[in-house]
């Protein structure tokens, strides 16, 4: 652990960390532009060059390893001067043209100038280079390569992360241009990180461009839910719509990454079709009512089905999109307070869904598969619920988050699930079970709501609410404890927290953990 | 000493006739690695490619028991304006060159050298692959050379073009078949050059200079011209003389005589105003300065400049200084490879408010601007390529302010307007070059 001075501030780290690391550590910033810690080190900046002791030139921070006794400047004069230089240098051939660009806000050209050099122009030659403009290089990524500083990062991702190299630099000195290779525009699932990691607008997203502000929007740390990774990312939502999820850097789940299908997985969740009201079937078609009309008519429904072919009579189909918490509210519902133990999982993808890749993406298009199983509610279930139904024993089934129908088939569904009597569907979507419901309640999408997912790999992560769920919609653990309420009258946990707290004393796979502890990158499961 | 001049020299024959060859014999038989190298560490044999930079300490870097294997790399990338030693060399003598690289190769344990040619030295590469296959045959090239168990492949590999690859980084990159981009530093090429792997990067002419120390002794060769930066040097004289061309002389040879009586005085009977020593990367002397300098490496550097490759370019006082500094930016704009920030900016910046001095449109606050962006260029960048312009940057307008200042007074360039005679710019630096 070498201990160095930074500004004359004394630090000591972890050995082989670079200076803008350990300076981070001291709360101190060292610009920098071609600087990713997720990526090789170029040192082509040159914003991060600082003033070390004994040596006769700046160095870059970023090749600069931290040694015992070092003494670094990051905000001495000579270091300003050089910091006010580089930006100079980038800005005389920037087309600075804020006003209309998409990066404006989370421009690190913007940040600097105003942090490092506030200085006006002496570039009064009026003759900057022209290059290309709004370049459709592929995937969902224009290039602006006036506005590109040729810090690398884009061609560096692709050649190191993806490992595909459709990007590289072509021309020489102030000509140069990002490009991709003739005939081969960007082509792999990824490409949306190369937008997150250019620090300027030179790269923009064809699907996000123009369409907020980045000042107007909010951010809300979650995980998305398009798969059984599960990466760490944050919704940046306004006004109750999400515009974009950036990847969040998390060095156990997905380091600084995502792929572009989670990316736009959002876009899914805020369709025409999202419930906004209670639902009962009535004769041929579906009809709104109120929350407590339709818990009375749920606890009705229950406590006759039981009164009359037993509590085993009733049984859960838990989609494995659905959080730990409202899983093990369901399954403590159903197994305490109505007395069955009728409960499968459903954990589906679609066909035709992308397979395992390399990187991140998982063929599993569920976020909770594992934290399913982990719950002891299994996938085999589902053939002896349909069993059980066929043996005349099973006569309600409550649906929670999983699309039965889509999974199976119509006909399928229809053949092995036909006879129930009754169907309690709890989806956000109007789907295809849903339709064939008795009951149809609208609950919150995953990004509404608190609670947490748990990855392919036992690592338990936590979600949070970025707006509330539209209309009437509750999330799932609510609408489960008002059932519960009108079951049998005692009050149940309806936040996630408390949920959890439960889970981990009842469950053993989640011993010793709780929500908050669960901390931004997450825990893994105790068993 | 070079032989150049004898004739049919590029001959293994020939080459073998005056004796060729046998410096690789002693240094194959009579020496160990470790002899070799400390002989051309007491020779005080500094490289010639620029840098100036001790051989045999370089080659002492590369780790002795290496796991990985040890590549040499023969720089003939020859770029910098004003310089044509190399290529004569290659041309000419390309079996010194080759004995120097088996001799370099048996003391850092190489058993693989790659020849990196500058990408227009087309005939340059046929006549060295001629001479290599000429030596292969004869064995002192490949397998057991001479019958002395030591190995070595020698492999041409020609540039595309571009200045940048003759910086010994940019050319490993170059060589791996990457973006001539320099490297950050450390690590060395010692420890990881070619292929991640400990490599010796050697000028042409520096390599050439080994079998003479191998066979004559470092005493010998500290014996000529300065102690500390000895040994015979080519010069590469041009611009305004009347017989430029290039001279083998020895280290610390006054520039007043190579200008005066080898290169037969200044052109046109005119007087002279300016030497750039070194290439065109380094600061001018003004004619005082240049009277008084001797042409080895520190005596230029105390004189203010640096010798680097030694082309040495006269000018005599009929030559706008605005308008050389206007040429050299144009080529280190052309040439930067555009991976540092402010060489990138700050080239093509400087050859812009050049070429509005020379055409009359310059401000008078311009000539600080060029000086604080030279300053802010030098030192900040990778490699050296910002510091070779901005060095004769600071040079001229230090040395020929007025004439800067002319420039801005009159709105013209006083040479250009008098007779016409200046030709106008290569093409005007306002438009986008094609890529």
């Amino acid at each position: 652990m070498p201990k160095l001075t930074i500004d004359g501030k004394e630090i000591e780290v972890a050995d082989g960390l670079n200076l803008i690391q350990a300076a981070d550590k001291a709360g101190i910033e060292i610009p920098h532009y071609c600087y990713h810690p997720g990526l090789s080190i170029p040192g082509n900046c040159r914003m991060c060059l600082v003033e070390v002791e004994k040596a006769p030139k700046l160095q870059i921070a970023c090749n600069t390893r931290v040694a015992e006794g070092m003494v670094v400047q990051t905000k001495s004069k000579r270091t300003t001067t050089a910091q006010k230089a580089v930006l100079e240098f980038l800005l005389i051939n920037h087309p600075i043209d804020c006003p209309i660009c998409d990066q404006a806000g989370e421009c690190k050209l913007q940040d600097y100038y105003m942090d490092y050099d506030s200085q006006p122009s002496r570039f009064q030659l009026g003759k900057k280079n022209k290059k290309g403009k709004a370049i459709d290089i592929g995937s969902d990524v224009l290039l602006d390569q006036e506005r590109c500083i040729l810090c690398a990062r884009c061609t560096r991702f692709f050649d190191e992360v993806t490992k595909t190299s459709e990007l590289a630099i072509f021309g020489r000195g102030d000509h140069n241009e990002i490009d991709h290779w003739p005939d081969r525009p960007i082509n792999n699932k990824y490409a949306g990180n190369a937008i997150d990691i250019c620090p300027v607008g030179a790269l923009t997203e064809k699907d996000f461009r123009f369409r907020m502000r980045v000042w107007y929007l909010h951010s809300t740390p979650s995980v998305c839910g398009g798969c059984e990774r599960g990466c760490s990312i944050d919704i940046h939502h306004q006004r109750g719509r999400i515009y974009r999820y950036k990847p969040r850097h998390n060095p156990d789940v997905n380091s600084y990454w995502m792929c572009d299908e989670g990316r736009h997985q959002f876009i899914a969740l805020q369709t025409e079709n999202r419930l906004t009201a209670p639902l009962y079937q009535a004769k041929d078609r579906l009809l709104a009512e109120g929350w407590s009309e339709a818990m009375r008519r749920a606890a009705a429904k229950i406590m006759e089905v039981g009164g009359q072919s037993g509590a085993n009579a009733i049984g859960a189909v838990i989609g494995a999109q659905a959080t730990n918490e409202e899983a093990y509210a369901l399954k403590r519902l159903l197994k305490t307070t109505i007395g069955s133990d009728r409960i499968a999982a459903l954990s589906w993808s679609p066909p035709g869904a992308s397979g395992d890749d390399e990187l991140l993406i998982r063929a599993n298009k569920n976020p909770n598969t594992r934290g399913l199983q982990a719950l002891g509610i299994s996938g085999e279930g589902i053939d002896s619920l349909a069993g059980a139904v066929a043996a005349g024993e099973l006569k309600m089934l409550m649906v929670l988050r999983a699309d039965l129908v889509r999974a199976l088939g119509e006909q399928e569904f229809l053949k092995r699930f036909g006879a129930l009597d009754y169907l309690l569907v709890l989806d956000t979507d109007a789907n295809e079970t849903g339709q064939m419901a008795n009951q149809l309640w609208p609950i919150a999408a995953y990004p509404e709501i608190d609670g947490s997912f748990t990855n392919f790999k036992g690592r338990v992560q936590r979600i949070h609410p970025a707006f509330p769920p539209p209309g009437q919609a509750l999330p799932a653990v609510e609408a489960i404890a008002r059932l519960g309420h009108a079951l049998d009258g005692a009050e149940r946990h309806r936040s996630a927290e408390a949920i959890f707290t439960e889970m981990a004393a009842e469950e053993p796979a989640f011993h010793g953990m709780s929500l908050a502890a669960l901390g931004p990158n997450g825990r893994d499961l105790s068993a | 000493m070079r032989w150049l001049d004898i004739p049919d020299i590029r001959r293994l024959a020939v080459y073998e006739a005056n004796g060729g060859y046998q410096a690789l014999r002693k240094a194959l038989f009579d020496m160990k690695p470790e002899e070799i190298i400390n002989e051309v560490k007491s020779s005080n044999l500094r490289g010639r490619g620029g840098a100036a930079f001790p051989t045999g300490t370089k080659w002492s870097f590369i780790p002795k028991e290496s796991k990985k294997p040890v590549y040499l790399c023969c720089n003939a990338d020859e770029s910098e304006p004003g310089t044509f030693a190399n290529r004569f060399q290659l041309e000419c003598d390309p079996h010194q060159i080759l004995e120097g690289i088996v001799i370099a190769c048996r003391a850092v344990g190489s058993h693989i050298a790659y020849i990196y040619f500058r990408g227009e030295f087309t005939v340059q590469t046929r006549i060295v692959e001629t001479a290599i296959a000429e030596a292969r045959a004869k064995g002192y090239i490949g397998k057991n050379i001479m019958g002395s168990g030591f190995d070595l492949e020698i492999y041409t590999h020609r540039g595309a073009g571009a200045y940048i690859c003759g910086e010994e980084s940019g050319l490993l990159e170059s060589l791996e078949g990457k973006r001539g981009y320099p490297r950050n530093r450390p690590p060395f090429p010692a420890i990881q050059g070619a292929f991640g792997c400990p490599t010796v990067v050697n000028n042409v002419e520096t390599l050439s200079n080994i079998p003479w120390i191998i066979k004559k002794g470092a005493a010998w060769y500290r014996s000529i011209g300065p102690e500390k930066s000895p040994g015979p040097k080519l010069f590469c004289l041009s611009g305004h003389v009347n017989k430029p061309g290039l001279y083998e002389l020895p280290m610390g040879f006054p520039l007043h005589d190579l200008i005066h009586d080898v290169g037969g005085g200044i052109s046109d009977g005119r007087k002279l105003k300016a030497v750039i020593p070194g290439g065109a990367s380094f600061p001018p002397f003004n004619a005082e300065e240049a009277e008084k300098v001797l042409m080895d490496f520190d005596s230029v550097r105390a004189a203010g400049s640096l010798m680097g490759t030694a082309g040495v370019m006269v000018m005599h006082d009929d030559t706008c200084m605005v308008d050389v500094l206007r040429t050299v930016a144009h080529f280190f704009h052309h040439e930067s490879c555009g991976q540092c920030t402010p060489c990138r900016e700050g080239c093509g910046w400087i050859e812009k408010l050049l070429v509005d001095l020379e055409a009359g449109r310059g401000k008078q606050q311009d000539l600080d601007l060029l000086l604080n962006i030279a300053d802010n260029m030098e030192g900040n960048t990778i490699c050296v390529l910002a510091d070779s312009l901005s060095m004769p940057t600071r040079g001229f307008i230090k040395k020929f302010r007025s004439e800067f200042e002319d420039h801005v007074r009159l709105a013209r360039c006083p040479f250009r307007d008098r007779d016409g005679r200046l030709a106008p710019p290569p093409h005007s630096a306002y438009e986008a070059e094609p890529a």
